[in-house]
This record gives C-alpha cells, structure tokens and sequence, in this order.
C-alpha cells in the first residue's frame, strides 16, 4: 500500500478476511473429521472391538479442541457481517439473512445438540444412539456449509432477486433460485469435498507420524488406511468439481477466471499457465508483459472455459476496456450506464420524497432502462473492476498444484499399506506428515481465489465492497483488526499447543 | 395458510418469532450464570469443575441459540441488523469478543499445555457470564431508552457518537437491565447446578445462591418495572408511520396488550416461585420455573418494545429514523419463505429435549468426572 492511509473499506476487509481465513482453518477438519469419527466409530459398533473405540476416542479429542475454536472464529463471521457491512446488510439483507438463518434452525442445532452426546454420552447413552449422534454430527457440520455456501454462491452470482427503489435494496423474488444456484452447488460440492481431503490428510499425516515414532503403530496403520480412501475419493470428487467450478466461474465471472490465468488479452485456443512468474506492475491496458516467465499449454484454458479447445476466452483487457468485436461491453462502458442508473435513482427518491409523483414515475423509468449495471455506477475508474491479478493467479496455481499431488499421496499410502510396509517408508511417512501443512496452504488459496479474485464486488456487478461497507471510523475498524489478530493467533497458539500435547499423549492414556 | 398472510401480521409473527428465540436464550444463560458462579460458589477444585461441566454439555445450545437470534433477526429485520450492529459497533464487538473466550475455555482449561493456564479460562468464562451479558443487557435496554443514529434515503446509518454504542451502558435503565440479566443469569445457574449436580455441599450453597442472587437482581428488577410505568415511549402513529414521543407510552401498552401484563407477571412470579422452591423447599425442580419464567419475561419485554404501535429501536437524534417492525423488516415474500422455515422449529425443539432427557437423566457425580471418560471431562 505504500504511503497511502488505508481507509474503512481496506480495514473492513483485512478484518473479515482475518477472520474468514482463521474460521477456514478449524472448520474443514471439522467437516471432514467429523465423517472419519463415524466411520471409525461405525467400524467399533459393527465389531465390537475395544481398540477401534479408544482410536475413535483419540481422534475425537482432536476433534473436540479443533471444533470449539471454529465455532468461536464462525460466531464473528455471522455479526461481522452487519458490523463491517453494514449497508451490504440492509441492501442485500432480504435474500442474504434467510440462509443465515436456515443455517441456524437446521444445522448448528443438530451440532451443538449431538456434539454434546458425542463427548459425553458414552455412559448415558446405548452404543446404537450415540453412533446415531456422531453421524448426526457429521451431518449437521455438513448442513451448515451447505447454507453457508448457498449465501457465498449468491454473492458471487445474485439470482433470484430484484431491486427495490422504494426501499433502496434488493428483494428477494424467488427462494428455490437463490438456494438451487448452480454456483451454490458447485461451491458446496467443491468446498466440502476439499475438506474431506484435508481431514484425511490430516489422520494420515499424524498416523504417520506415529509409524515414525514407532508409537501405536496399528492404530495409526488402520486410520490410514480408512482416511486414505476417504482423502482418495474426496481428492477425486476435489478434481471433478473444481472442473465444473471453474467452468461456472467462466460464464459468470469471466473476470475472475482471466485473473486467475493472468490473461490480459482475450484469445482464441487460450492457454493454461501452467507455470509463471507474473509481472505485478502490470495495469490493464497498458503495453507491459504479462508474465516475466511462463509455461503456457495451448487450448487448455479455452477447453476449460467453454469446453471447447477453439472457443475464445475473454481478457482483463476486455472486460475492463470492451471489446466491440466480441460482442463484449466493457467496465467502462458499464460505468456510463450504472451513473444513470444511480443518477435516476437519486432523482427518484428525492422526488418521492418531495411528493411528486410525476417526476418519480419518470426517473423510474429511466433506472429500470439502466438498473442492470447499476453496481458499476459506484467505480470511479474502469480498472477498478478487475481484481489482483497476481494474488488470484498464484493462489489459483498453488491450489491445483496441492490438488494435483493429494491424491497421489493417498494412492501411495494405500498401495504400501497393502503391502504391508507402510511403517518402513519415512520419505513417505515424512511426505504425510508435511502434507497436513500442504492442505491447509491449499484450503486457504482456494478461498483466496474465490475471494480476491472477485473483487472489487461483495455481490458481482452489483455491490462494489467500497458502497457496502459501515459508515464508520477507519480507527474503530483498525483496533478490532489488531485485537482480533491478538486473539485469534494466541488461540491458535495454544490450539496447536493442547493437540501437540494430545498428540505425544496418544491414544493410549 | 402461510402464504394467504399480509406483510404486517407476517411481520408480527416474525417478531414473535425472533422473540421467542431471544426469550429462550434468556434462559439458557444460565450457563453465563454458571460461569460466574465458579468463583463464589465452589469452594474446591473439584467442585469447580463440577460446575464447569455441567454447564459445559449445554454451553454450545446458548451459543447456537444467539447465533439463531442474530440470523433471524438478519433475515426477518435486515434494518435492524445493519443498523444496530453497524452502528453501535463497539458493544456488540465486546459481546462477541466474550463469546470467542467462551467458546475455547471449556475445552481448553483442562488440556495439559493450554498456554495460559486454568485461571485465566476460568477467568474468561466468568467475563462471558457477567460483562457479556451486561452489554447484551444494556443493548436491549437501548429498545426502550433509543440511540443516537439516523438514516438516510437509503437506509444507510450515521451513528451520533464516537463511542459507537458503548454509551448505552452509561445510561441508568440500560445498566439496570444489563445488570438484572447477570442476576437473573446466577439464579437460574444456581438452579441448574441444584437440579444436575449430586454434590451435597455444592447443590446446599446453590440452593443459598438462587436466593441471595435474587436479592441482588430486585433492585435492578424494580428500577426497569418502574421506569416501564413511567417512562414516555416511543409511538407509531399507524397511518403515517410517525414516531413521536407518547407520555406512559410503556404503561399504555401493557394496559392496551393484557396478555403481555399477564406474561410479565406470571413469568416474575414463576422465577421467584422457582427461586423459594429451590431455596427453601428443598426441590430440584425450581430450574424450570425459573427457565419458563425467564421465557415470559422475556416474551412480555419483546412484546412491549416491538408491539401496539411501537419503535423498538428507536432514534434520539432524528426520531422518523426509528426502526418499527413495519419499516425495517423483510419483503413479504421473504418472511413467507422464512415462515415455512420456521415451521421445522418444532422440530428442532423435540429432537432438543429429547436428547436434553437422555442426556440428563442421571445427575452429574465426582465419580463421573473421574470415571473412564475422564480424558473427555472439562
């Protein structure tokens, strides 16, 4: 940022981007933990046998530490969003708070009901009950992202919705569009099955480190063996669905997939950067490279796109500047249309305000001609519209790379377990362990890309974050950041402190 | 049936709605109530942790509940939620902060290597049950004593103060109602240690507490009963939508709305019943007099602020920015889909208490704590 003051809207986001990106580091190993503990624990009940019981208990104790701090960092993400964005709440409150909701009454209630059964039932409760609970565990979590994603997907591709200029906001028209939304599917398939993965990666990587220590090696092998080909089925489900993500991004965001490619200039048989050092001082529209160095795979990005290797793929350049030949209007174009928009707006409410109704009913006229781009009203400069190209780039490329190796690394697990070798392969026992780290870096690229990549929008091409935010004191929002940081990383410390301890502890004490 | 409703009952029903679910997190702060009452009421570390725990299997249900209280008022009152959590930023920013300490310590405060000690998750259990509560107290207090905010054409909040909502807790009525809340919170506490706890000494100094406690909460009760017959409100005109201020407006609502005098009463009435036959009758039933008490009170409270013709978030600065719940509600299709939601709540609530039955059928014993799922206990 240099020496330019950081204003409300910065602070607004550094904050909830803080605590976004703290929440996603508990939350999918709770969803995807939570499935392992009633597999582990299915597999007690079905056999009767003791030593799948005490492994089920192990691994719920990590569970437990990891989940009370998620649901601490998810609680200021839900009044986040009317503190930091305030008018965001109001303007989008009627579509956006019936998911937060929904979440609520059908989810978080099935958690904190059973979770509490699940830690403290074993003596209460029969054996067939409390499985029941922890299953009803996993499926609550899982509910919970399912509207959680439902209202993200919405931000980044509003549907279902109309806007209002008597209350100045949008309402919703149609509740089945809005929680249906291919993105929302795409959004919860792709997210939840990348969480089975990490909390696989995360018991194969521990149980490795068991295998090295040479510590409860059987227990540690049979985790293995079940998170493996739970983490290779998620890594496979990962890949089919970050497909039919990034197509959808591609017809709903072309702006966020050129970002994510660093394409500046729209072309025909596009190519996949398949590795790239960017140029970050590159602008849109100016003469500077894209890249310092890269290795591009033709038609790629285009087969991508529109699944066809031919077809052309729209640039920054494009959607910021247009382009006439493609039939493509640009940011700069929309711009003009969204100031009428707001302009009539304006006029409409003031002479609404002022009792004359002739004036009003022409000033609507004039918006419902112009509302479609009502959001890029609010940009003061075209270039606004694209996001940061080399953050979106780079958590893109990081994120299909990790990707990439995962489920590697399961099927190598898998093939030594059935060889019966596991606990003599350190590189990858080692490989494993270091894994657990790998996962987390991907699970938060992923939401960096979803995030950054679709800025400067908190809803596309509606809401620039900039209108969204609370009419508040930068001062005010820059305290809260630093608390919130102090807080959240002496919790983590002491996190991964208690599960280390647990850790060296074992299953055995 | 629900989709035949108009947009003004709809938003009747969804401020009794979201009544409802802020009057049952009311009662289920006996578990911030709990959290103070570690350090008056055990006189052991094993006592402590008795309390801890049994508070510990219902902590998440609060939790949960004032999550659901925050998400239907986002859905049901969008106005609401921008305006009161984008403006008065600073309490509710203290109020979450207290969650977050909340939510860590119950798993944290036993685990060997928990960085900052035993102590100090006690200690944040207990700024949860009293400092949390006061503000989310005060907050309330702030639907009948209004705040210093106005809106503009496009409903967008400027806040009048640089203190950002923290000035509510200054006020005497907002203060006296944040303070009845940390009360009201260690009777019904109390009450629960005495119904779920089998410990002699411990349920003995309980049962001691519901009482005491009470003595503390009457003077904070009497200051809100009074200022609500006294105090001028803020009023609606229904034709127009005008706030203006009305002499006895609060006074004029319970005598205008019987039932909300009658749930004011019999839900004070019911805590302090439930509070003699914990104290003094020796049962262990007085948790769920106190609990449906806290229930209609909180019920008749909501009804006053929201109900007959009234601002329940009201402004000082510019009284036409007031919110009632006509103007800062949902579109009507909105509540309509979010009432069919709604009806899932019953639900919600049986799979609840069939569990809170399973879960609390035998009482809660040393011999547990120190049983074979030690490793598990807070």
């Amino acid at each position: 940022m240099g020496d330019q003051i950081l204003t409300t809207v910065d602070w607004a986001r550094a904050q909830f981007a803080l605590t976004a990106m703290y929440h996603w580091i508990f939350v999918p190993l709770t969803l995807g933990l939570s499935f392992l503990l009633a597999f582990f624990e299915s597999i007690y009940v079905k056999t009767g046998n003791e030593e799948w019981k005490k492994l089920t208990k192990f691994w719920m104790t990590l569970f437990g530490i990891n989940f009370a701090i998620g649901v601490a960092t998810g609680i200021i993400l839900e009044f986040e969003f009317g503190t930091n964005w305030s008018n965001y709440s109001w303007m989008v409150g009627d579509i956006f708070g019936a998911p937060l909701a929904i979440e609520g009454i059908f989810a978080f209630f099935i958690e904190a009901t059973f979770f509490a059964v699940m830690f403290f039932g074993w003596q209460r409760v029969s054996k067939g009950f409390h499985l029941f609970s922890t299953w009803m565990v996993a499926v609550g979590s899982n509910l919970s992202a399912v509207w959680i994603l439902v209202a993200n997907g919405w931000m980044q591709f509003p549907v279902g919705m109309a806007f209002n200029p008597d209350t100045a906001r949008f309402e919703m028209q149609n509740f089945w569009e809005v929680a249906l939304s291919p993105v929302a599917v795409h959004k919860f398939t792709h997210t939840t099955s990348s969480a089975f993965l990490l909390a696989s990666l995360f018991v194969v990587g521990i149980s490795a480190l068991f295998l090295m220590q040479e510590r409860h090696q059987k227990m540690a092998k049979r985790s293995m063996v079940v998170a493996a080909v739970f983490g290779f089925v998620a890594s496979l489900f990962v890949g089919l669905t970050g497909d039919e993500a990034a197509f959808s991004v591609a017809q709903r965001q072309p702006m966020k997939l050129a970002a994510m490619e660093g394409l500046y200039v729209g072309q025909e048989k596009a190519p996949i950067v398949a590795m790239g050092i960017i140029n970050a001082s590159k602008k849109p529209g100016d003469d500077l490279p894209a890249f310092y160095q890269e290795v591009k795979i033709p038609g790629l990005l285009s087969l991508l796109a529109n699944r066809d290797p031919n077809s052309f793929v729209p640039g920054i350049n494009d959607l910021v500047f247009g382009n006439a030949e493609r039939n493509i209007i640009g940011a700069e174009q929309r711009m003009v249309t969204g100031k009428i928009a707001l302009a009539e707006l304006a006029r409409y409410k003031y002479a609404k305000d002022t009792g004359n109704e002739a004036e009003a009913a022409a000033a609507l006229a004039i918006f419902d001609q112009h509302k479609g781009d009502l959001g890029y009203g609010y940009l003061t400069s075209p270039v606004e519209a694209a996001p940061p190209v080399a953050t979106t780039f780079y958590s893109f490329h990081i994120m299909v790379v990790l990707g990439t190796l995962f489920p590697v690394i399961f099927l190598l697990v898998l093939y030594f377990a059935y060889k019966g070798t596991l606990e003599y392969q350190r590189w990858l026992n080692l490989l494993c362990f270091f894994s657990i780290f790998l996962g987390y870096v991907a699970q938060q690229a992923g939401w960096i890309v979803a995030e950054v990549g679709r800025q400067p929008w908190a809803i596309q091409g509606l809401l620039p974050v900039g209108v969204a935010v609370t009419n508040i004191a930068a001062s005010n929002v820059q305290t809260t950041f630093f608390i919130f940081l102090t807080l959240f990383t002496a919790l983590l410390l002491a996190e991964i402190r208690i599960m280390m301890k647990q850790i060296k502890i074992g299953p055995e004490a | 049936m629900i989709g035949t409703l108009d947009h003004s009952t709809l938003q009747q029903l969804w401020w009794l709605i979201a009544s409802v679910v802020g009057s049952l997190f009311l009662f289920l702060t006996f578990v911030q109530g709990g959290q103070t009452l570690i350090f008056t009421l055990a006189s052991t570390e094993e006592e402590k942790t008795l309390i801890i725990n049994a508070m510990g299997r219902k902590w998440e249900l609060t939790f949960t509940t004032l999550v659901l209280f925050g998400g239907a008022l986002f859905a049901a009152f969008p106005l609401f939620y921008a305006t009161s959590f984008g403006g008065a930023y600073w309490v509710w920013m203290l109020i979450l902060f207290t969650f977050i300490l909340q939510a860590v310590s119950y798993e944290y405060r036993k685990k060997p290597d928990n960085v900052l000690g035993a102590r100090t998750y006690e200690i944040f259990m207990a700024i949860n049950g009293s400092v949390g509560l006061l503000l989310i107290g005060a907050a309330v207090g702030t639907f009948f004593t209004g705040s210093r905010f106005s809106l503009n054409l496009y409903n967008s909040v400027t806040w009048g103060t640089p203190y950002r909502g923290l000035e509510a807790a200054l006020n005497p009525f907002n203060l006296a109602f944040g303070l009845f809340l940390v009360f009201l919170a260690r009777i019904l506490g109390a009450m629960y240690i005495v119904s779920h706890v089998d410990h002699a000494p411990l349920v003995k100094r309980a049962r001691k507490a519901t009482w005491i406690n009470l003595l503390w909460a009457l003077p904070f009760l009497l200051t809100i009963l009074i200022s609500f017959v006294t105090m001028d409100g803020f009023a609606v005109n229904p034709e127009t939508g005008t706030v203006f201020m009305e002499k006895g407006k609060y006074l004029n609502n319970l005598l205008a709305m019987p039932v909300v005098l009658v749930l004011l009463l019999a839900g004070l009435g019911s805590v302090i019943y439930g509070v003699a036959a914990t104290g003094f009758l020796n049962k262990n039933s007085g948790i769920w007099f106190g609990g449906i008490g806290t229930v209609l009170v909180g019920l008749a409270i909501f009804s006053l602020a929201g109900y007959n013709n009234t601002a329940f978030y009201p402004s000082l600065s510019d009284l036409q920015s007031s919110l009632t719940i006509y103007n800062a509600s949902s579109s009507k299709y909105t509540l309509t889909t979010m009432s069919y939601v709604a009806l899932a709540v019953p639900f919600v609530l049986a799979y609840i208490a069939y569990v809170w039955k399973l879960m609390n059928a035998k009482q809660l014993t040393l011999a547990e704590l120190n049983g074979e799922d030690a490793k598990e206990m807070y």
